[in-house]
């Protein structure tokens, strides 16, 4: 099968800060969790997988991608224009845009809310309309910065489904988490960070079962922050 | 003061404070905007732009004047003792104003505004337009700022326009004219008049920057 993205040789360097990424793939319908304590680079892989940040050595390449930050970043405008910005910003017509958008958004369960004012939504809903915005801009690899960092168990596991359902409809996913019991209910494959570098890229099963590694060890046992 | 007089100089300040803000607003809206874009226009411009703000109008009309009096470069357009050459004078006050209004809200949204944009795979050259539509509660405020500058104005306003009676007499020159003859019941109320075109006015723009 052949992969929606793949890096070889990454490398960024930001002041103290560096991070490298020999090879990765990700594959259609695939979720790719990555792990890691807080400022392990998880952000910055992301927004390099992006394009956002420019590696200082290496290849990112592959189908349409999109980040989507921990912080659903809404507009001062209604839901459903929200929803539709993506694809008003790739030339659909707003009548077009309006409606692919309402139907999505009946999907992920704001179809009654799409005249209100984006800011009156509650945190759970804002992801659920960031995540629909992401979707319907169709990107062949989705790249997700915590988006359920914030948000209740109810609100996370809504938020579970639209990415099981993201990789069912053949999407790459690349979700950066610190909930390690969300990365063993979705994830295929684990890509554990630390410090900037890929200490274990491996199956889930396996990372979760049999850590290679005794910094994953540490981390799974909550002895590594 | 006959009413009609009044009437005629309240339009007349309108006219004059209002076309000066937008011909001042068209130059500075893009202005501020493109600075927040650039990270700020770098030190030294926003300390040339804030300066700005303190510009003193009575130095803004005298060089003005220069400019336009028949003997100037541009005495060729005819414009000194007239309107035209007070709404010039006014838009080089809100200028600054407008411009630095805007670039103070817009820096606050601009990364966040840029970060969108491209994350859904926008190009560089759609974050100035999306920036525009979020910063409509700036825009208010920077043309409530301009406007208010322009409005309250009397030292370039003077020096330029002449304050003549039926022709460039606005309510501010009108507030010093019937001050200096003594009547000051007159000049009061010409002052009232003003608060109350500046509240409306300003009331007016908060209305449509509402959400």
């Amino acid at each position: 099968m052949k992969p929606v993205l793949w890096v070889k040789g990454l490398s960024y360097r930001q002041g103290g800060f560096s991070l490298e990424v020999g090879g990765l793939e990700v594959y259609p319908g695939e979720i790719l969790a990555v792990l890691g304590p807080s400022g392990s680079g998880k952000t910055t892989l992301l927004r390099l997988l992006s394009g956002l940040l420019p590696p200082e050595e290496g290849r990112v390449e592959g189908g349409f991608r999109v980040y989507l930050p921990q912080t659903p970043l809404l507009l001062r405008r209604s839901v459903l224009e929200n929803a539709a910005f993506g694809l008003r910003l790739h030339g659909v017509p707003r009548g077009e845009a309006h409606r692919r958008a309402q139907a999505l958004l009946e999907r992920v369960g704001l179809g009654t809310k799409a005249r209100q004012a984006a800011h009156t939504l509650s945190g759970g809903e804002a992801v659920r309309l960031a995540l629909a915005r992401t979707l319907l801009v169709d990107p062949e690899v989705l790249l997700l910065d915590e988006p359920t960092a914030s948000l209740d168990p109810a609100n996370a596991a809504q938020v579970e489904v639209l990415l099981r359902e993201a990789a069912q409809e053949g999407r790459g996913v690349v979700l950066a988490t610190h909930d390690l019991f969300q990365a063993r209910r979705l994830a295929a494959r684990v890509l554990f960070l630390l410090q900037g570098q890929v200490v274990e890229l491996t199956e889930a099963q396996s990372f979760f079962q049999r850590p290679q590694d005794p910094r994953s060890r540490a981390f799974l046992e909550g002895r590594l922050f | 003061m006959e009413a009609a007089e009044l009437w005629e100089i309240t339009l007349r300040s309108l006219w004059v404070a209002g076309a000066a803000t937008l011909l001042a607003a068209l130059p500075a809206v893009p202005l501020g905007l493109w600075l927040a874009l650039k990270g700020g226009g770098g030190l030294w411009g926003r300390v040339l732009l804030y300066a700005g703000m303190a510009l003193p109008s009575v130095v803004v009309g005298l060089f003005l004047y220069l400019l336009l009096s028949r003997s100037g470069p541009l005495g060729f357009w005819g414009l000194l003792y007239t309107p035209y050459a007070m709404v010039l004078a006014e838009a080089i006050l809100a200028f600054p104003l407008i411009a630095a209004f805007v670039l103070s809200g817009a820096r606050a949204r601009v990364e966040e505004v840029r970060l969108l944009v491209r994350s859904l795979g926008g190009r560089e050259a759609q974050v100035l337009p999306t920036l525009f539509g979020e910063s409509r509660r700036t825009l208010a405020a920077a043309l409530a700022a301009g406007f208010g500058g322009a409005i309250s104005e009397v030292g370039a306003a003077t020096l330029v326009g002449g304050d003549i009676r039926h022709h460039t007499r606005v309510l501010t020159t009108a507030i010093v004219v019937e001050t200096r003859k003594g009547e000051l019941e007159a000049a009061l109320a010409l002052g009232m008049v003003l608060l109350g075109v500046a509240l409306v006015v300003t009331a007016l723009l908060v209305l449509l920057e509402r959400e």
